[in-house]
């Protein structure tokens, strides 16, 4: 039987020895890291908007890098929706209240527009992308880049068989009211008149498609003056 | 350089005494990580570095940790080892380690990591004790290979991502079994190895 002492002083410098060699490895590897997740972001913002790597052209982190850039422009909304001028993306601080549109142009032509969105879930924040169409009033698509939610049930949001239904959904009724997408419990009746806004659940994860919903459209309501000025054809300005 | 017990520490967990179907440990992750080959070889090539790494430094501090409190610092080695394998998978297999999401994490619970520490580590020197845990995490990473490679051909026709199962055959009426994807593909698959293997290794229940 040891001493309690040497008992303390060994579990001490164990776990002092550890944490030190851990600390040591997060600063190494963190730049790398945040290349990573900022590419990472980057990919999901460009899935959002209907580009897809294939075989051919499989993306990289430089590929990932040059379609952004040949085909992604982005500008900022101030609190109230309105256009900030001369900002970027790159530009937004953490934790300040302005929002960034990502704007994918085709040969001179709008083709949608990403925004961020996150909230919570069941068990942790979700992070992701919602790309909607030139008319702003359609999903194009969602994707989600960072969640905590269990696999094979919440964790089911960032399956395509998810994800793709969205597209194609309207967020906006007949009347021009800000409506939403709902993932609902089962599969959707297409017969449904609301069917229009409305996408198959995920069985299982009642709570993590409750919050996206919820947090979906909050986000929406914020770019929603940005979206009534793109329906009224007035464009992004 | 190998006599015959340290042979026995390196070969054994291999068939005889397979971790995964002979002492039936460390199934959930088994269950998760199959999908897909490449995040099956990831995560072998993970437990790998993690159990002979582990193996090893419980050997040599095994004459030094008092006894009290040997479980909680054999788990500040692991969980140490997997978050340092965690982060370094974050920097340079991103994608993967997403795929991967909690369960390299799960490495820390892994019953077969504190297991070997636990049950041969602390007795033996660290050169057996290194076979021991690169023994014991091959045997699960093949398993985890077989398993991951009948679940990804039935399930997607493809392996390692790499369609296999041609178009022709597709056109012919064939189909991929949807429930190699999901989990009790991985059951199903499992119990099929652990009976060919108890056969194979002439196992008997009492």
């Amino acid at each position: 039987m040891r001493s309690n002492s040497y008992t303390l002083g060994f579990t001490a410098s164990v776990t002092i020895v550890l944490g030190f060699l851990l600390s040591l490895a997060a600063s190494a590897l963190e730049e790398q890291q945040d290349l990573n997740i900022q590419i990472d972001k980057k990919k999901n913002i460009l899935r959002s908007l209907d580009f897809a790597s294939s075989e051919e052209s499989p993306w990289t982190p430089e590929t990932v890098q040059t379609i952004f850039d040949d085909y992604i422009s982005s500008i900022v909304l101030d609190p109230t929706g309105a256009v900030v001028p001369n900002t970027t993306a790159d530009d937004i601080q953490d934790g300040a209240e302005f929002h960034p549109v990502f704007i994918k142009t085709m040969n001179g032509v709008v083709d949608g527009y990403a925004i961020p969105i996150s909230g919570k879930g069941l068990w942790s924040t979700l992070y992701g992308y919602f790309a909607v169409e030139a008319d702003g009033a359609t999903a194009k698509g969602i994707t989600f880049y960072k969640h905590g939610e269990t696999p094979g049930l919440g964790g089911e949001v960032d399956k395509p068989w998810f994800q793709n239904n969205y597209k194609g959904k309207r967020f906006i009724d007949k009347d021009g009211n800000l409506i939403g997408i709902q993932s609902i419990k089962g599969t959707v009746d297409s017969g449904d008149d609301e069917a229009y806004h409305k996408v198959d659940g995920i069985s299982g994860a009642t709570m993590t498609t409750k919050g996206l919903n919820q947090f979906l459209l909050d986000d929406l309501k914020i770019y929603e003056p940005f979206f009534q000025r793109i329906r009224a054809g007035e464009g992004a300005e | 350089m190998l006599n015959k017990k340290s042979k026995a520490a390196l070969t054994d967990p291999l068939m005889n005494n397979n971790p995964i179907t002979l002492q039936v440990l460390g199934i959930c992750s088994a269950l998760a990580v199959t999908v897909k080959m490449d995040t099956a070889v990831v995560m072998t090539l993970a437990v790998i570095a993690v159990m002979s790494v582990s193996n090893t430094v419980i050997a040599l501090l095994r004459n030094l940790i008092p006894s009290k409190v040997r479980i909680i610092v054999q788990l500040a080695v692991i969980a140490s080892l997997v978050i340092l394998t965690d982060q370094v998978l974050k920097a340079f297999m991103y994608d993967i380690s997403k795929q991967l999401s909690v369960f390299v994490g799960l490495i820390i619970t892994n019953c077969i990591v504190m297991g070997r520490a636990e049950a041969f580590a602390m007795q033996n020197g660290p050169w057996r004790s290194l076979l021991d845990g690169f023994g014991n995490a091959l045997g699960y990473g093949m398993i985890l290979i077989a398993v991951a490679f009948f679940r990804e051909l039935l399930g997607s026709g493809t392996l390692f991502g790499i369609q296999v199962i041609p178009d022709a055959l597709y056109a012919a009426g064939y189909e991929n079994m949807g429930i190699m994807v999901l989990s009790p593909g991985a059951f199903i698959i499992l119990g099929l190895i652990v009976w060919v293997q108890r056969i194979a290794a002439k196992i008997e229940e009492d």
